[in-house]
């Protein structure tokens, strides 16, 4: 008998099983996907979670005799009080009995719902499949580089920090090889022979043959000695000319880093379920946004009659009143975006929630600034007018009237309407989806 | 027998937690046991310690070590996972696998108590059975099983490679759907021999490379004659009827290639393999509970676990072989535990200690001193619904109070029709045997005729009566699949196999791929 601990063996043997799963049931978890963001029942987009698909898209089928009609007999357990010949009501539902539906028994499933649990790798993958940002990133990329700096060799001159000390090493111990340095340790070498001499001539009788050669020995070592001293001044070291510096050459690479500015009027006239709605919006823009960079910034700029910039929790729950100005707002924008963000390093996107309300006056203005100032800017620009429920077609907001000739002119200004949660995930692929090169004005 | 007294023995462990001497321990004393008293002959044993998520792979594929890939395990697993993940399902506390050495899985969240139980009831219960029983010994062949299985995966990883995902999936999603068809029910299997199924493989495409000459194909077809095929003899040629479509469509259908007919196979050999399986459940599950349930009381007679060890063991014993009333919901199926284990201490109880009655019912072995003998010889020899037709007693029929119940469609009420008393035991037990003949749970259906010269439209039959119609939607699923194998029309009759009336007619075309 063998016993084996197979603890420690891999997990999840059914991974690879798993992923068949998914891509067989794409289209339906799909489809679930969206529609639990668009019903709100998914609290994070982006956090995966659970979705649940109608299970004939899994099902296994298999040829099975059902019992439709006719005369069968049934065997069961736990009689409390029949007596042979009573008659019992047919319990309600189909035809079976006694709760053993032949379908149920032997379908196998029983269940007409299929649970999955995404991740959020597969969550996000699944819900902006067909999904892109808009073709105007391409044709803007040369305003979206960053210069990144990437070796390139070595150079004999550049700032002492990127001094290569390896390779500095290296060609001054060549150098010092090839002119013939002499070593420290040879001098000492030298002296140490020459002290011992002069101690020995100090002992020898003056004039015998003995003490002529040590004062000739004496001599000649005293010249070497004073030639390697000179040697040893004149040769440096480290010469200037052994010196060797990393060198980087600039090269230019498209920013990944961007910065969404997400402007909301939050007037007396925006209700909670309106911001709601907006919120939504953003989330959803932020998620697929950082899908696509490495690093998304966010900045909240709130406007009632004058436009601040806040955090997230203040954002979308302080409650403000007042009339409405947007160019404030717009103009918050422009001078966040100048200190912080300038538009050579950040892909910057905008999207604004508003109901439509706008001083009479200051409508021809915010046109102004968005057409002349902001669009330049920026990579998109995407304007959502909530409409608020319940409430009569009104026709066009001025705001409304006021952005769409912009928008006729600039593909990257995208307006829509919405009115219901449910329209939000609509509007949004309808802003992000793929489109043929030839629909973009 | 021992006296209850725990003189002698010595502990095997204390408290809950076990470590690996603990189990061999265990596993030493349930031996003894098992051999000395019981009797019992078994496979040798391997256990194999895993962790619960580990037992959700083990799940998803029936329980196998290693299978072929496809999304049907996937989703076996999800389902498990979703279930378990919720609170919806406990796991099992072992799974067993009928091959040779036996393998049997042991979580390790079970206490030692557990453990030592697990071990009774899967390494000697079930080990037992499926080494003696004569359907398992008939259908299935132990020794040969993971090797195939391997063999298996490989060769289904292969054809991934030079044919593409999709392609085998397609052949497998057929093949599963058809595999309840893909089973030769009469006559016993030949044993898988797994060096001789890998020799085929390999001639087969030798010799349809070697065979290959691109000349055939330029020969002028000689116009056919127009004398009619004979039909006698066309069947006669293709071994018509025959139920097992899989296996006709690996020999017969003319548009597969080699490699896709090999996976039909693998599919057929699988489902062959399992087929024992539903029509012993019952048995198996009785027979592995009352052994270890014998077993564990033996070792706390012994002294060898002591009181709290073995009211857990009683605890769990007891949730096992609940039996909820028709009425509690969940169906109104038997738990085959329940039933099982009811059966098995009932023959014991007729073997011992016989009443008037049981000497009336079981005259060949009431009173016969050898419980574990008779029991032997009923696990080996018998499946559920020969099983209950010959040793569902009275007793045990009033013990789970069954009733009959008799359902007309067409009437408003359902009619008590039998009881527990002594007019009702034989009907009940006759009704009882006969939901689980396996003739209940797979559909009769034959290939009948091919006109292989003509339109090539595959007809078969499923003999059945009124009100017992295969699912429709499901029929025309699996026929869309069988005629994506068979390339060519396939059109299935329904028939009433007391008058032959057509009762119903599904057809379906293969589908451009």
């Amino acid at each position: 008998m063998d016993i084996i601990d197979r603890r420690q063996n891999p997990h999840g043997k059914s991974l690879e099983n798993r992923q068949r799963v998914l891509v067989r049931a794409r289209g339906a978890v799909q489809k679930a996907a969206r529609d639990a963001v668009a019903a709100g029942r998914l609290r994070e987009v982006g956090q995966g979670g659970a979705v649940s698909i109608p299970s004939d898209v899994l099902h296994e089928p298999s040829l099975h005799v059902v019992f439709t009609g006719g005369e069968r007999h049934l065997i069961l357990s736990g009689n409390k009080s029949f007596s042979r010949g009573d008659r019992l009501q047919r319990p309600p539902g189909r035809g079976g009995s006694g709760g053993q539906g032949a379908e149920a028994g032997q379908g196998g499933g029983g269940q007409d719902e299929f649970r999955f649990v995404l991740s959020r790798e597969e969550f996000l993958d699944l819900f902006f499949d067909d999904l892109e940002l808009p073709d105007l990133v391409k044709r803007d990329i040369s305003t979206t580089e960053q210069d990144v700096p990437s070796r390139a060799g070595l150079s004999s001159d550049g700032a002492p920090s990127q001094l290569d000390m390896s390779r500095t090493m290296r060609l001054s111990m060549a150098r010092r090889i090839g002119l013939r340095r002499p070593k420290a340790s040879e001098i000492e070498e030298n002296q140490r022979r020459l002290d011992g001499l002069l101690a020995r001539l100090e002992s020898l009788p003056e004039g015998s043959p003995a003490w002529e050669m040590a004062t000739a020995e004496v001599a000649s070592l005293r010249e070497l000695l004073q030639q390697q001293q000179r040697r040893l001044g004149r040769i440096a070291w480290i010469d200037p000319v052994d010196l060797r510096y990393r060198r980087f050459n600039a090269v230019r690479r498209p920013s990944t880093r961007a910065v969404m500015f997400c402007l909301m009027d939050v007037s007396g006239s925006m209700t909670e379920r309106m911001k709601d709605l907006a919120k939504q919006f953003f989330l959803l823009l932020h998620v697929f946004l950082e899908r696509r960079y490495k690093h998304v910034e966010l900045v909240f700029i709130r406007h009632a009659d004058a436009a601040e910039v806040v955090d997230e929790q203040a954002f979308f729950h302080d409650p403000r009143s007042g009339g409405t100005i947007v160019s404030s707002a717009l103009l918050e924008l422009l001078r966040v975006q100048n200190e912080r963000f300038p538009a050579d390093g950040w892909n910057i996107y905008v999207a604004q929630a508003s109901d439509g309300d706008n001083a009479a006056s200051d409508t021809p203005v915010s046109r102004a600034l968005l057409q002349d100032r902001i669009l330049p800017l920026v990579q998109h620009f995407a304007y959502i007018e909530i409409a608020s429920s319940g409430a009569v077609i009104r026709g066009e907001t001025d705001l409304w009237r006021g952005y769409r000739q912009v928008a006729e002119a600039d593909p990257r200004l995208a307006m829509r309407q919405v009115s219901d949660k449910r329209d939000i995930f609509p509007v949004f692929r309808e802003l992000f989806g793929r489109r043929p090169e030839a629909v973009a004005t | 027998m021992a006296s209850m007294t725990a003189g002698g023995g010595d502990l095997l462990y204390r408290g809950a937690d076990w470590d690996f001497p603990i189990l061999r321990r265990c596993y030493d004393a349930i031996e003894r046991i098992s051999e000395h008293e019981l009797g019992l002959d078994v496979h040798p044993n391997r256990l194999e310690v895993i962790t619960s998520e580990q037992m959700l792979d083990v799940y998803a594929a029936h329980g196998m070590p290693l299978i072929y890939r496809h999304w049907s395990w996937g989703k076996r697993f999800m389902g498990h996972e979703n279930a378990y993940r919720r609170g919806l399902m406990g796991l099992a506390y072992e799974v067993v696998i009928n091959s040779d050495p036996c393998i049997s899985y042991l979580m390790e969240e079970n206490s030692a108590t557990m453990q030592a139980l697990v071990t009774a009831h899967a390494a000697f219960g079930h080990n037992h059975f499926f080494k003696n029983n004569r359907l398992f010994r008939d259908w299935t062949d132990a020794g040969a099983i993971l090797d195939y299985l391997e063999f298996a995966r490989g060769f289904i990883a292969r054809c991934e490679e030079r044919h593409g995902a999709s392609a085998v999936e397609r052949v497998l999603d057929a093949a599963h759907a058809l595999q309840n068809q893909g089973i030769h029910r009469h006559g016993g299997s030949r044993l898988l021999d797994l060096r001789a199924e890998q020799k085929r493989e390999r001639e087969r495409r030798e010799h349809e490379e070697s065979a290959y000459n691109d000349l055939w194909r330029t020969l002028p077809t000689k116009p056919v004659a127009g004398r009619p095929d004979d039909a006698g003899e066309r069947r006669r040629r293709l071994g018509l009827p025959e139920e097992n479509l899989l296996y006709f469509l690996e020999k017969n259908a003319p548009k597969l290639r080699s490699w896709e007919r090999e996976i039909i196979r693998i599919v057929r050999l699988i489902a062959q393999y399992f087929y024992p399986q539903p029509q012993v459940k019952m048995m198996n599950e009785g027979c592995a509970t009352w052994v270890h349930t014998h077993i564990m009381s033996r070792l706390h007679e012994t002294g060898r676990i002591d009181d709290a060890a073995y009211l857990e063991a009683i605890h769990s014993t007891t949730n096992v072989i609940n039996q909820p009333g028709f009425d509690a919901g969940g169906g109104a199926s038997f738990n085959p535990y329940a039933l099982g284990y009811a059966m098995m201490t009932d023959i014991a109880r007729v073997c011992a200690d016989p009443t008037e009655e049981d000497r009336r019912w079981f005259p060949d072995f009431a009173g016969n001193r050898d419980p574990v003998g008779t029991l032997r010889r009923a696990w080996a020899e018998y499946r559920d619904e020969s099983f209950i037709q010959q040793f569902l007693s009275p007793a045990v029929i009033r013990q789970f109070r069954m009733f009959r119940l008799h359902d007309v469609t067409d009437r408003p009420y359902l009619l008590v029709d039998e009881i527990h008393d002594d007019d009702g035991y034989r009907a009940i037990r006759r009704s009882l045997a006969r939901s689980y003949d396996p003739s209940e749970f797979y559909a009769d259906i034959e290939v009948v005729d091919v006109d292989l010269a003509g339109d090539r439209c595959l007809r078969l039959e499923h003999r059945t009566r009124p009100g017992h119609l295969l699912h429709e939607k499901d029929a025309k699923t699996v026929l869309r699949h069988l005629a994506g194998l068979w390339g060519y029309d396939v059109k299935l009759l329904e028939l009433d196999h007391e008058s032959g009336s057509v009762l119903a007619t599904h057809v379906a075309s293969p589908q451009p791929a």
